[in-house]
């Protein structure tokens, strides 16, 4: 290999912002535990409504006996339901999600809630609401010719304000 | 050394892409003009998402296969300085590929096919629709069987000598794709016509996705590749200098070649059926990929440079202005680096892992994919055109000013059609929806980027009809061009004499094979081990 100084001093630049790029990813995955959602978790999706974690009586936010707050939702044509949850803010919170029929993904716009839903898997994912306010739930894959329409509504209130519903 | 039946047959496959190109930018437009919800009158969503869904099959499938086979055969011939290897497989390679874009044409028009270029299972399109896809993948087989084939008939004539890089590149891209392709093939043959004929009741979507992800970032490369040999063989010589290094744009495409298999996870940060381990692994080969494309802007500038100051361009920026910037492929060379560098930035955003989150599927992803694709690759494509149309059609192009001026309202198109949905998606709005609806006091700092895309489509549409219109007035009442220039288009110095591995790909396909076990191997084989639960056909 023929190799010209200027060409050997540009792979070092080359390489070392891509080795800093990657160097911090891996840091704050392995270190700080980020990570994007992912875990594979089988669920019959036709067969939600029959009972268990989906089904519409236990749908919603819960606190569970470790005073971790949970929010269970369907996605379906076209809503995540319930459609409006009230959370605390500043509260890390788990979100588990699954589909009643078609592929849908959820966004919060400005926060770091996302997630594709894919039918027979359920998507789990944590995160927390640093400010208050009203989010809108945005359904962000398309689903079909309602896909537009396709959305739910996220308040999030002080923790002294926030009462859970069970 | 191509004879006047494979000029033709080269300016057959040209106009099959850029009659898609016309009809997918037609498309375009009307989507941001119905996007926007100016027009209530257009106002449906069953005819925005049959539109999305044909425009992303033209632009994504139609316009590169058929550019990327015309502009390969040419290839071939002028580097390897032989004649196309059995033109009549040439053909029937041609013909289905046409056979399979009318027949997922028909669903797709009809509203049939609304299920975006992607698939999107378990909503079921029409079974010609996935039986066109893949008789177009199988046309473009033939290509790469045929390409293959030159590279090894011409490596036996000529013993320890170094392929010409054009070709090399060429012969990387066909292996590339015949890699990449299969991963789709997988999906379509085994899971979708069979769901979509009814002899399986449901589809897993989780592999469905798996498998697509495995063909829809080399897909990106087999796309660009052409771009990148415009960049290396041609740009040098039309700026009047020559290539900065013949060796390390080898290393380029094998590096294009090898890292960008087996990185698809990229595009399943978001999904729940992966796990976290190898979409990390993934995102690593990811940053990888980078290194070719930096490597590829480094030599193409320092090739540039040399050639400004040969020009007698000084200082430090000077041979900058030095350049001919009215030469078409010079222009659109510098035009797609700037769209490279902006592009390249927002890709780095995509692929930092946990960060997605925040720009998944928001018009962000549309943002980046138009800069890199329609600009930085298919601003490549036109200067290509330009470049080859005189020594395929016999005549010069009919005006010298007509390319400058398309070349840059494509660039402005894409600057002003691309900056908003950037903006748009750190502002949260979701690509793909036909209609803003939500009762949200958001969406009102979303309207003036909405009308500013509208903007650039309508740029974008003038500069795609007159660069249509160049090509066809320049064929028909174009100037007969002089001898001399016809066969002007090998550049290929097969001198210096490289590394065998830069010569070959045997290593190479070993070590994509141990790489893609390595990261799609048990992320696969997990659907069979686990119990998992298929869907139902949908409706949409």
């Amino acid at each position: 290999m023929h190799i010209h100084t200027l060409e050997r001093n540009w792979l070092w630049v080359a390489g070392s912002v891509v080795a800093l790029l990657l160097g911090t990813i891996v840091y704050t995955a392995i270190a700080h535990n980020i990570h994007p959602p992912g875990q594979m978790e089988t669920i019959d999706s036709a067969s939600l409504h029959l009972g268990g974690e989906f089904a519409e009586d236990q749908l919603g936010v819960r606190v569970g006996a470790d005073g971790q707050i949970r929010v269970t939702l369907v996605a379906a044509r076209y809503g995540f339901f319930p459609r409006n949850i009230e959370l605390p803010s500043g509260t890390p919170i788990t979100f588990r999600i699954a589909s009643a029929d078609v592929l849908h993904g959820i966004h919060a716009p400005m926060t770091n809630l996302g997630t594709m839903i894919v039918p027979g898997y359920v998507s789990t994912v944590t995160t927390l609401f640093p400010k208050p306010g009203e989010y809108p739930l945005l359904c962000n894959e398309y689903c079909g010719l309602g896909h537009d329409h396709m959305w739910s509504k996220l308040t999030v209130v002080d923790p002294q304000n926030w009462h859970p519903d069970r | 050394m191509l004879d006047t039946a494979s000029k033709k047959f080269v300016l057959y496959h040209f106009w099959v892409a850029f009659a898609a190109f016309g009809l997918a930018s037609v498309l375009g437009f009307y989507q941001v003009l119905e996007r926007s919800g100016l027009l209530p009158l257009i106002e449906s969503s069953r005819v925005y998402f049959a539109s999305v869904s044909t425009h992303g099959v033209l632009m994504a499938f139609v316009l590169t296969t058929f550019f990327i086979m015309g502009f390969g055969y040419a290839t071939a011939c002028n580097a390897l300085r032989m004649p196309l290897w059995n033109p009549r497989l040439a053909w029937v390679g041609f013909w289905l590929a046409v056979a399979g874009t009318l027949l997922a044409a028909v669903p797709l028009l009809s509203g049939k096919a609304s299920v975006l270029y992607t698939f999107y299972p378990p909503i079921q399109a029409h079974t010609l629709f996935y039986i066109g896809a893949t008789l177009l993948v199988v046309g473009s087989w033939v290509w790469c069987f045929i390409m293959i084939r030159m590279y090894l008939d011409w490596k036996k004539q000529h013993p320890g000598a170094t392929v010409p890089l054009p070709m090399y590149a060429t012969t990387a891209n066909a292996i590339l794709w015949l890699w990449a392709s299969l991963g789709v093939a997988l999906e379509v043959l085994f899971q979708l016509i069979p769901w979509a004929l009814g002899w399986v009741d449901t589809v897993d979507p989780g592999l469905a996705r798996t498998l697509f992800s495995w063909t829809l970032h080399p897909i990106v490369y087999f796309w660009l590749i052409p771009a990148y040999i415009a960049l290396y063989s041609r740009v040098p010589q039309a700026a009047g200098g020559r290539l900065f290094s013949d060796e390390l744009a080898r290393v380029a495409f094998v590096m294009l070649l090898v890292l960008s298999l087996p990185i698809g996870f990229h595009h399943l940060y978001m999904d729940p059926e992966q796990g976290s381990g190898f979409k990390l692994a993934h995102a690593v080969g990811t940053f990888l990929v980078a290194l070719p494309t930096l490597l590829t802007g480094f030599t193409v500038t320092a090739s540039l440079e040399m050639a400004g100051r040969t020009r007698g361009g000084v200082g430090l920026m000077g041979w900058i202005g030095a350049l001919p910037w009215r030469n078409p492929v010079v222009l659109a060379a510098l035009l797609s680096l700037l769209m490279l560098i902006a592009g390249g930035f927002g890709g780095i955003v995509n692929a930092s892992y946990a960060m997605n989150t925040m720009v998944h599927n928001t018009a962000w992803v549309p943002g980046h994919f138009h800069l890199i694709f329609a600009g930085t690759t298919v601003i490549l494509y036109m200067a290509i055109a330009y470049d080859l149309w005189p020594g395929l059609t016999g005549r010069q192009l009919h005006s010298t000013s007509a390319p400058l001026l398309q070349l840059w309202t494509w660039f402005i198109g894409i600057i002003v059609l691309t900056s908003p949905w950037h903006v748009l998606g750190l502002l949260g709005q979701p690509r793909r929806i036909s209609s803003v609806t939500y009762n949200s006091l958001l969406t009102l700092a979303w309207t003036p980027y909405e009308l500013a895309m509208i903007v650039g489509g309508a740029i974008m549409l003038a500069s795609a009809l007159l660069f249509l219109h160049i090509l066809a007035k320049s064929q028909k009442k174009g100037v007969m061009a002089p001898a001399s220039t016809l066969d002007q288009t090998d550049s290929a110095e097969s001198g210096a004499p490289v590394h065998s591995l830069l010569n070959g790909f045997k290593v190479w396909n070993l070590v994509i094979l141990v790489l893609m076990l390595a990261n799609y191997g048990y992320p696969i084989l997990q659907f069979f081990l686990t119990r998992t639960y298929g869907s139902v056909a949908f409706g949409y």
